[in-house]
């Protein structure tokens, strides 16, 4: 299976509009970008507005990411500060900047 | 309105102080949560600090987690409080099939919404940390169960397994501090569990933390017989009781036990109950013991201490009362079978359901075990009499010095509930010192010995002591008949004390001296004799 068939579904948890929670996703949509182009999904939830979701994806940190697709699940908490740390995390084969 | 003008003008004058102090101090210690837990309640002087929460930790298998939600369904159940279960241990279904033993339904208290159980699955293996993070989702999720159903009793178990998920200790130790901080502007009352440390009373010094109450779970084998322990290591604004107080986790859960806190006030019976055997009862004072006292039956072996026992457990059930036999030897079939020899017929009071036996091997579980098994049959059958044949034996299970203790609350425990309880004691070899040892909290001590002489053993009675009554200072021959027991006057010889076939042999030639020689004190003579 190609890289490019992979489609990426990433949730991110936060609670309400915390520095951290800015900060996280800011790195993320910057690591998409220049990674998956085209190839990923970003959804945010609130827990804020919706506490109930979190018992689902077995949240207790705030940001906390979780790749839902492809599987297995993984999950990064923190602000995603250190890239390479991320793409690790999330088994991302970075795109090497020219 | 004069009255109290009245008062008025005293207090002027004298400067009577007001009443108020007492009430005041009452609306001032702190607002305590039952637990609804057997005695724990007692030992905390009302419950658990409310809205405040309270560290519960031990050693592996200690049971915080059984008594985090029996706390929990109490609450629900009982006091119209609902709770919210975080595990981080195991998942909600397990726990629930783990405590459908104790007869918790838990899943219908989730249907009820009487509870919330909430599992915090914290996979290592799945997380990867980068930067800053709080634990608010932690925060968002109790939040949203507490609010959901109305919670008032929380418990997080354990929550130190976060340390084992998350690498930064940093950010872990200042959020745990949040969350017991929020906790209590939650207004809920909470159980934090905790796995006991190494010299800390948790792994991860959750102690820090949670400072308004401690209590210590400790489960201890000592001579291979398990015994729980539970101690309040602190309490604060509360007074508590600071012994380690034993407790039992049984089908219906936790019970602990406040005995030892032996207050010496209890009511005191005058009323005179037989002892069974009428020459006894003439030894105390013509009437026998007092009832709801404590009695000591102690002797070597063979000489009739059960069947004293069962004579007074008869006489307890002639009087229409209840009776409870603990064998701890026999069994129930053997002692009828036995008592049957010496004209004693058991069996029927036993169907008429006035005398119930319990028999059990000692060594089938500690002593406290025993000690809480004791009080459990007391409650439910509620007997006016409890025999216990013999005490001895539970030496097998524990220290001299522990079957003490425990004899000592199980007299307690009797007198406060006004029950004539009586015990014998075996005293040969190693268990010696049993019957002084425990003589001393007994209201009366009988000895029964054997005399051997002449190629005979024969018994011989005596009252060693008796509190608040006249009663003889005289030794007895205490014999067994096909007829029951019975008492007569030893024969004082010459030669001294003269019992059995010396004794009938003298009287014979007494009474052959005396038709010769001293008609008159024929009479006295015959008196002396056996029935």
């Amino acid at each position: 299976m190609s890289r490019e068939e992979k489609k990426w579904e990433l949730r991110l948890y936060v609670a309400g509009n915390t520095p951290k929670s800015v900060t996280a996703l800011t790195n993320l949509k910057k690591y998409c970008e220049t990674h998956l182009k085209g190839l990923y999904r970003i959804e945010v939830i609130d827990l804020l507005t919706q506490p109930q979701l979190a018992e689902g994806d077995q949240i207790f940190a705030i940001p906390t990411l979780v790749r839902k697709v492809p599987e297995p699940i993984r999950k990064i908490i923190g602000d995603l500060s250190n890239e390479e740390k991320v793409l690790v995390g999330l088994d991302i084969r970075p795109v090497k900047q020219e | 309105m004069s009255i109290n003008f009245f008062r008025n003008f005293i207090k002027i004058i004298f400067i009577i102080p007001p009443n108020e102090p007492a009430s005041t101090k009452q609306m001032k210690s702190i607002a305590k949560t039952k637990t609804g837990i057997d005695g724990l309640d007692e030992i905390t002087d009302g419950g658990l600090p409310a809205g405040r929460p309270t560290l519960v930790c031990g050693g592996p298998g200690c049971g915080k987690t059984l008594l985090a939600i029996e706390f929990i369904v109490k609450g629900a159940t009982l006091y119209n409080e609902p709770g919210v279960f975080m595990t981080f241990e195991e998942k909600a279904e397990e726990l629930t099939q783990n405590v459908a033993s104790l007869g918790f339904d838990l899943d219908k208290l989730v249907k009820n919404k009487r509870l919330r159980l909430d599992y915090v699955q914290i996979a290592r293996t799945e997380i990867d940390e980068t930067g800053e993070y709080d634990l608010d989702g932690l925060f968002i999720r109790l939040e949203h169960a507490i609010d959901s159903i109305g919670a008032k009793r929380v418990v997080l178990d354990t929550i130190e397994n976060l340390f084992a998920g998350l690498t930064n200790q940093g950010i872990l130790r200042a959020e745990l501090r949040r969350l017991f901080q929020w906790l209590k502007t939650k207004g809920v009352t909470a159980i934090i569990t905790g796995e006991k440390g190494d010299g800390t009373l948790t792994r991860h010094g959750l102690e820090e933390y949670v400072s308004d109450c401690v209590i210590l779970l400790d489960h201890r084998i000592i001579n291979q017989v398990s015994t729980r322990r539970m101690r309040i290591v602190k309490y604060r604004g509360s007074i508590h009781g600071t012994n380690e107080y034993p407790f039992l986790i049984d089908e219906e859960g936790i019970t602990v036990f406040p005995v030892t806190s032996l207050k010496l006030d209890k009511d005191v019976s005058t009323k005179r109950i037989s002892t069974g055997i009428s020459a006894l009862d003439k030894m105390f004072d013509g009437k026998g013991f007092f009832k709801g006292s404590s009695i000591l039956v102690s002797g070597t072996s063979g000489t009739g201490k059960t069947s004293i026992a069962a004579h007074f457990a008869d006489a307890t059930c002639k009087r229409k009362e209840k009776c409870l036999f603990i064998a701890l030897e026999e069994s129930p079939k053997q002692i009828i079978r036995n008592m049957r020899s010496i004209g004693l017929d058991l069996d029927r009071h036993v169907q008429s359901g006035l005398l119930e036996f319990q028999s059990f091997r000692p060594g089938l579980q500690g002593l406290e075990m025993h000690l809480a098994s004791l009080y459990k049959m007391v409650r439910k059958f509620k007997p006016q009499s409890v025999v216990v044949d013999p005490i001895t034996n539970l030496v097998a299970v524990g220290l001299l010095r522990e079957v003490n203790a425990m004899l000592l609350r199980l007299i307690d425990f009797m007198q406060s509930e006004g029950i004539t309880l009586m015990l014998t004691a075996l005293n040969s070899g190693s268990t010696e010192h049993i019957d002084e040892n425990v003589s001393s909290l007994v209201d009366a001590w009988i000895l029964v010995r054997d005399l051997e002489a002449d190629g005979e053993r024969n018994r011989a009675i005596y009252i060693m002591k008796s509190r608040g009554m006249q009663h003889s200072n005289e030794v007895r021959e205490f014999l067994i008949t096909s007829k029951g027991l019975d008492l007569i006057e030893v024969y004082r010889g010459p030669s001294g004390v003269l019992v059995g076939s010396a004794r009938k042999a003298k009287m014979r030639e007494d009474i052959a001296f005396a038709k010769n020689n001293q008609p008159k004190h024929l009479n006295k003579l015959a008196k002396k004799s056996p029935k």
